[in-house]
């Protein structure tokens, strides 16, 4: 085990203790596991399991019933489709196709070289740009499909 | 306790507090149907078949309603069953219909409510998703198309098993129940007990077929196809031509497997006894030689992946006396070739057993002897129930005497009894009472063993030897067990162990209980009546009285824990721990 995974199941491990004896305390756990690893692996799920004495599929049905888990790792540049009722209707689900050809990758996946996760999410708050995507913090809008490979290409250089 | 009078149907009825609407109506000979409640494993009112009018705003489920004074319930007005009727339909709506050609066709709970509730096409089409069969595992095949998301599997695997192999996964239309992170069953802790087949109300969880291979060994002229059925085949096997659990149909079976085209009839019950020879004489070289102990029965292959996973500590104490059914097979294959003069190679060896585990067990690669497997295939009560009725042998008319063949099929009452959970300790005790009090001990039943309670406990003291036991039946019960023997809570020298709940005769490949059923029978209790009956029906009931076993020893192995008898009965085991 690397250094710096030691040191993330150290702090895992004071999250169990801390919150073991409390009802209800696997959500929680879950939680604070999920900001520790940045997601939830494996083996994350089975050491959770082991701790607390339940059975691996226990938790795995909690993180694939909640959107908020994550099992995969994130990418390094997050990018989110909106799909509110404003881009929906300028189009926004072209948009999402087109990312997910270009990337390769359905909604909710990371690429294998873990550089992008496409989300598609709920309303951005910016209708008046419709149809708009945001990666990381970077705001695109009045978007059509044709102009995704060249936005895609700047974060891949 | 507090008796509550409740109305059901226009029929008064009187039943204490904490009845459910179900059980009182039962009471009252209304049958309320159910689809997701299993009796003490499954009552979560969630399929909402069991919707009853009681005098409230909304339909209640009647499962999970405790019923109060006075109560005035009506479980057949129009509201109800359009309730029911509706709920069926979007069940049957992304249900995969290929009732035709399904093994749970006639023994199934959602055709048998379609049938009773007059739902004879839904008017939703629902969307299918496809999903893909898990067929990888030598023991059970799951498809996910025909489950219905009751979630009874899951509950005895999770609950009463404390394995969890498969849970709920997803959430909405895409929920499945599966193992976690998409993996086969095959890559996971289950052990293959086959509880969750005996749970399933459909055709989603079933057993690996594998009647084809005893069809086609059967019509190879080159081969010798032999068979053995365990103890637990005999008082179930009855229940799939319509007769009562527990029902004994020694005779008929051996007589159907004659009709099959074996060409000898063993029995399993044979090396039960020979089980017992050997698993005795290693407990007392335990005792002897200071442990280790407690030692652990080694009979129940669910149980052995279950600690092989769970309990790899443990491992030194498992006794490594194989299972009965590989007994049997390696004597097969030895002993009874060279006295038979046949070449072993020859020899097929087919099991009947009331386990979807002994599938598991057969292809452990350190069961063979010389090249051959030991068991050349294994099938459950229900792949032979199929046999005999694709055969078209009239089960129930079959005349009832026995036609074992000669050698390796002779049996004591200690052997049928290995079939109820205490029933190994039971035996092991007639034999070893014997040797430690140096005479023949009259008394042979040792009721505080019988029963269907989890954990059972006993002490005897035998020729000076004090004697603490305990049973443990189903893996929950074991872990239990384990949990109290491990903080120092109790000590035992020898501990029975049986995956299954209420040991062989509950095993996961035996004929299934309809949850309805369920409610009036328990199959435990009813198959376990009839081995003890089967016990008593014998003159000799202590396994090393039988005359087969003194002569193979006499002849062949030497001494209980010999060179050879460790050779051809004795066995190790794998640490599977993660």
């Amino acid at each position: 085990m690397s250094l710096e995974n030691k040191e993330k199941y150290e702090a895992l491990q004071n999250v169990i203790d801390e919150l073991k004896n409390e009802p209800g305390a696997l959500m929680p756990i879950m939680q604070r596991a999920q900001d520790i690893f940045g997601y939830l692996p494996e083996d994350v799920q089975n050491y959770i399991a082991k701790e607390l004495d339940i059975p691996v599929s226990d938790i795995y049905g909690v993180a694939t019933f909640y959107a908020q888990f994550n099992l995969e790792p994130k990418g390094k540049y997050i990018i989110s489709v909106c799909m509110g009722t404003a881009c929906y209707v300028k189009g926004s689900q072209l948009v999402l196709d087109k990312l997910e050809e270009v990337l390769e990758i359905p909604a909710g996946r990371t690429t294998a070289d873990g550089l992008f996760t496409l989300n598609a999410t709920r309303c951005l708050g910016a209708c008046g740009l419709a149809p708009v995507i945001m990666v990381n913090d970077d705001v695109y809008g009045r978007l059509t499909p044709d102009q995704i490979p060249a936005i895609i290409e700047k974060y891949r250089r | 306790m507090a008796m509550l009078n409740v109305t059901i149907d226009g029929v008064k009825v009187s039943v204490p507090a904490g009845t459910t609407v179900l059980e009182a109506a039962r009471q009252a000979n209304v049958h309320i149907p159910t689809l997701c409640y299993l009796k003490d494993i499954n009552e979560i009112g969630a399929c909402r078949m069991c919707v009853v009018d009681v005098g409230a705003r909304a339909l209640a489920a009647a499962c999970v309603m405790p019923v109060s004074e006075g109560m005035v319930v009506k479980t057949n007005t129009p509201a109800v069953r359009n309730a029911r009727k509706a709920v069926l339909e979007l069940i049957l709506s992304n249900h995969e219909r290929k009732c035709l050609s399904c093994v749970r066709s006639h023994n199934c709970e959602l055709q048998k409510l379609a049938k009773d509730l007059g739902v004879e096409e839904t008017r939703f089409e629902g969307a299918n998703i496809n999903y893909p069969m898990d067929q990888l595992s030598p023991s059970l095949v799951r498809d996910p198309n025909k489950c219905i998301l009751c979630r009874r599997c899951l509950a005895v695997c999770r609950n009463v098993q404390k394995i969890g192999a498969i849970g709920a996964v997803d959430r909405g239309f895409k929920t499945q129940i599966a193992p976690s992170f998409n993996k086969s069953i095959v890559d996971t802790n289950c052990v293959y007990c086959g509880q969750c087949i005996n749970a399933c109300p459909v055709g989603a969880l079933i057993e690996k077929d594998d009647t084809q291979k005893v069809w086609d060994a059967i019509s190879d002229p080159e081969k010798i196809v032999v068979v053995q059925p365990a103890p637990a085949v005999r008082v179930a096997l009855g229940e799939e031509f319509g007769m009562p659990i527990g029902t004994r149909v020694t005779g008929k079976m051996t007589q159907a497997l004659k009709r099959l085209g074996f060409d000898k009839i063993f029995d399993t019950d044979f090396a039960a006894d020979l089980t017992i020879m050997e698993e005795a004489n290693e407990l007392l070289e335990r005792i002897k030689n200071n442990g280790p102990l407690p030692m652990f029965t080694s009979c129940s292959p669910g149980w052995i992946k279950y600690c092989e996973h769970n309990f790899p500590e443990l491992l030194p104490n498992l006794s490594s006396c194989k299972s009965p059914m590989q007994m049997e097979g390696a004597i097969i294959k030895t002993y009874w070739a060279e006295k038979a003069g046949v070449d072993p190679s020859k020899i097929v060896t087919v099991a009947v057993m009331p386990c979807t585990s002994k599938k598991f067990e057969t292809s452990r690669p350190e069961m063979e002897l010389g090249g051959l497997r030991t068991v050349d295939i294994s099938i459950t009560t229900r792949e032979l129930a199929r046999m005999i009725k694709s055969a078209g042998i009239q089960f129930a008319q079959l005349p009832d005497e026995e036609v074992f063949d000669e050698l390796v099929a002779e049996s004591t009452g200690a052997a049928p009894i290995f079939g109820a959970t205490g029933g190994v300790m039971e035996a092991a005790l007639r034999t070893a009472a014997d040797v430690l009090e140096g005479r023949s001990v009259e008394n042979v039943e040792y009721k505080a063993l019988r029963g269907i309670e989890g954990i059972k406990e006993a002490e005897v003291t035998l020729g000076g030897v004090n004697l603490k036991v305990a049973i443990a039946n189903s893996t929950g019960a074991a872990k239990e067990l384990i949990t109290r023997i491990k903080n120092g809570d109790a000590s035992y020298a020898f501990v029975e162990v049986m995956a299954c709940p209420g040991g062989c005769v509950n095993g996961g490949g035996q004929p299934i209980v309809s949850a309805s059923k369920r409610m009036d029978v328990d199959p435990r209790v009813a198959r376990a009546a009839g081995l003890y009956a089967e016990d008593e029906a014998k003159t000799i009931r202590k396994s090393h009285e039988n005359p087969d076993i003194k002569k193979i020893y006499d002849e062949y192995l030497g001494n209980p824990g010999s060179e050879k008898a460790h050779h051809l009965l004795h066995t190790h085991y794998t640490n599977r721990a993660k």
